[in-house]
């Protein structure tokens, strides 16, 4: 493949990054797509909107979240120079609430007036819920009866901050069987819904949009890093799910040629189990959920079930930036079970006193094997993503002890 | 009409003859696919003027409930793609004369390989396809790659499909419009008779394609009051309930499933007859 330009041109006017992405929706949603695509157009030309969000980051999610320079890390891993972003210090404790108080004022904006959205670990449905409430907007969140389970506090949080919490019994009962039934949600609402989608995947504009309002997390880390070094990083690592948090990461360095950028996807129990979520790493391109991208998938094209301890990383798809960044080789992406997750969560509890998401886990896991392979004179950003504290049921479970 | 799809020459017929017709839409291999061959070749003589054949997919994203377990009905007895094209094959063996279009997901195509498939479902006398989550937009992947291969690509138009965007729609469009009655999923929701009748109207001012209408016909009368307005009527999700009340606690077939699922189809093709000669009577 030819190396483009830049590797922040995508998409083009059909929503497609190469061959990825683009706009794979019923007719009946169709116009849908097209009119929040102009609105969105419309609200990115508008310096009103971006000085709206910018008010709402600084005063109400608590941005910018500081680089933290990880000295014990470093030390214990002799390498690379480790920092991380701290967007578990936002409010509601992930970076999910950057895109949903985008998209909340997008949909404000739009005078759409009930918002809708899927779940997984939970902390995409406290976001939107928080920003419902908020903005006064009725909230309906639909989740996995097997996400529900293992997401107790979650749970008990949305329907605290007014939402209604859907339990979905389809399919696999996980984040995909969520994300159809709130597309079935929204084609049987088309007049007054908003569905607020949670990470860079689903139908154009999407992908795109859902990544402008992460990416205040790499402008700020730019900026952040000349403070404190003086010059760009030379590694950044974030896990993936669908993508949002190392995408908002990774995209204002894309065509910086020195920094070297790392993704993260679950291997669950370990690729060769099949029980995992590692779609780049295991799956091969298709079409699910309004775009084409990588999926895990048989040989008749019928979408496998994902497997990861972390709720927020167990979805068979990925954003399909992430697959364009991987065909064209920009992004390296790699892979790291549930047992090296939780062995890393453990660590970075006891090193640096701070209790990371299990996905986020994934990203720290794989900092010991990427830190000791650069110089000491290098430095390394990792996305801490989220707060652990919803998965402390998950841990405890998994040593035998119950809260 | 040489060159001319079985779907084209049925539609010419059945205005030749002055009614509506059936479309009856049924899961590929659901409940399995010994019984699913069985239904499919007694449909004509029930009375399904062209026939919908749902390709089944794990993930449904457009279709309610019934459309839903019975895609999974149909997975878990082992239904495939190639099995799919293998049942319209068999089907075609007995019956050169009734249309049938497969409908269903990208995803299973895609991973069949878009070429593979459509010199194999021309092979096996697949007349046409509808793909719910292809719109124009993607047209580039297998829409017109369809129709070079003699395939109608069939459209869903809804509510929500406004008079600006419809010459889109339609640009591409073959065989026939299908015209989606409600704004929700499959088997939800039932549209009125003065609001079909409007959409009707209004595709009509833009092509002169077959208008088929779908989403929540259950019934002989609602088939009836469809078939006045429409060149035909679609019911699958109340077929597939049907079929679903035949099943036993394990999701067998009970001996008389193929039965009362024709049976319903013939007093929905009653239904179809009945509405034009009313209309024809006014």
């Amino acid at each position: 493949m030819d190396k483009p330009n830049t590797y922040r041109g995508g998409p083009n006017e059909h929503g497609h990054f190469g061959i990825y992405g683009g706009r794979y929706v019923a007719e009946t949603l169709m116009p849908l797509i097209l009119e929040l695509e102009r609105a969105y157009e419309a609200a990115k030309a508008d310096p009103a909107f971006a000085a709206e969000m910018d008010g709402y980051f600084k005063t109400y999610v608590g941005r910018p979240s500081p680089l933290y320079f990880a000295e014990r890390m470093t030390a214990e891993f002799g390498g690379a120079r480790i920092y991380l972003k701290r967007e578990d210090l936002n409010h509601t404790g992930a970076h999910k609430i950057n895109n949903c108080v985008g998209q909340a004022l997008l949909a404000r904006r739009m005078g759409k007036r009930r918002i809708i959205a899927e779940t997984g670990a939970g902390q995409h449905g406290v976001a939107t819920a928080t920003v419902c409430a908020l903005f006064n907007l009725p909230c309906v969140v639909y989740m996995g009866q097997v996400d529900i389970e293992r997401q107790a506090p979650n749970v008990f949080r949305m329907k605290m901050l007014g939402a209604e919490v859907r339990s979905v019994t389809s399919g696999s009962a996980t984040l995909k069987d969520a994300m159809n039934e709130a597309l079935r949600d929204w084609v049987a609402n088309v007049e007054d819904t908003y569905y607020l989608i949670g990470t860079t995947a689903g139908p154009h504009p999407y992908p795109s949009m859902v990544r402008d309002f992460q990416s205040v997390i790499g402008e700020e880390v730019r900026g952040q890093m000349q403070n404190a070094e003086g010059r760009l990083p030379d590694a950044l690592l974030a896990c993936i799910g669908g993508g949002s948090n190392a995408m908002g990461l990774f995209h204002p360095f894309l065509d910086e040629p020195t920094v070297r950028i790392v993704a993260v996807e679950a291997a669950g129990e370990g690729i060769a189990t099949g029980k995992h979520a590692a779609s780049l790493t295991a799956g091969k391109p298709g079409v699910l959920h309004g775009n084409r991208t990588y999926l895990l998938q048989d040989a008749d094209g019928q979408i496998k079930e994902a497997h990861s301890v972390s709720a927020g990383l167990d979805y068979p798809g990925i954003g399909p930036e992430h697959a364009w960044l991987h065909d064209v080789g920009r992004v390296e992406y790699v892979s790291i079970t549930d047992a090296e997750a939780i062995a890393a969560f453990h660590q970075c509890t006891r090193l640096e006193g701070i209790i990371p998401a299990l996905e986020s886990a994934h990203a720290l896991a794989h900092t010991v094997k990427l830190a000791a392979s650069l110089g000491p004179d290098k430095l390394l950003v990792v996305n801490l993503s989220g707060r652990g504290d919803k998965d402390l049921d998950t841990i405890a479970r998994l040593e035998g002890t119950t809260l | 009409m040489s060159g001319a799809t079985r779907i084209e020459r049925r539609f010419a017929d059945l205005r030749a003859q002055g009614r509506a017709g059936l479309v009856t839409f049924l899961t590929a291999g659901d409940p399995d696919p010994a019984v699913s061959a069985a239904i499919l070749k007694g449909l004509p003589a029930a009375g399904a003027d062209l026939i919908e054949l749902g390709m089944p997919f794990s993930d449904p994203m457009a279709d309610g409930p019934a459309i839903q377990n019975s895609s999974l009905r149909a997975l878990a007895a082992g239904m495939t793609l190639e099995k799919t094209l293998r049942l319209v094959a068999d089907f075609r063996r007995g019956d050169d004369a009734t249309p049938i279009i497969l409908m269903g997901y990208f995803n299973p195509i895609h991973a069949f390989g878009v070429e593979r498939f459509l010199a194999a479902a021309r092979k096996a006398g697949v007349d046409g396809l509808i793909i719910v989550d292809l719109p124009p937009e993607e047209e580039g992947d297998l829409c017109l790659p369809a129709r070079n291969a003699g395939l109608n690509f069939i459209y869903l138009t809804a509510p929500t499909t406004d008079d600006r965007r419809l010459p889109r729609v339609l640009e591409n469009a073959s065989g026939f419009v299908y015209y989606v009655s409600i704004t929700g999923i499959t088997g939800t929701a039932s549209a009125s008779a003065a609001d079909i009748g409007g959409a009707i109207a209004r595709l009509r001012r833009h092509t002169d394609l077959p208008v088929a209408v779908g989403f929540g016909i259950k019934t002989a009368a609602q088939a009836a009051e469809v078939a006045a307005l429409a060149d035909a009527a679609v019911v699958g999700s109340a077929l597939i309930n049907c079929l679903a009340e035949n099943l036993d606690a394990d999701g067998v077939a009970e001996p008389g499933l193929v039965k009362a699922v024709l049976s319903m189809v013939s007093d929905l093709a009653g239904g179809v007859a009945s509405g034009r000669v009313r209309e024809n009577a006014r």
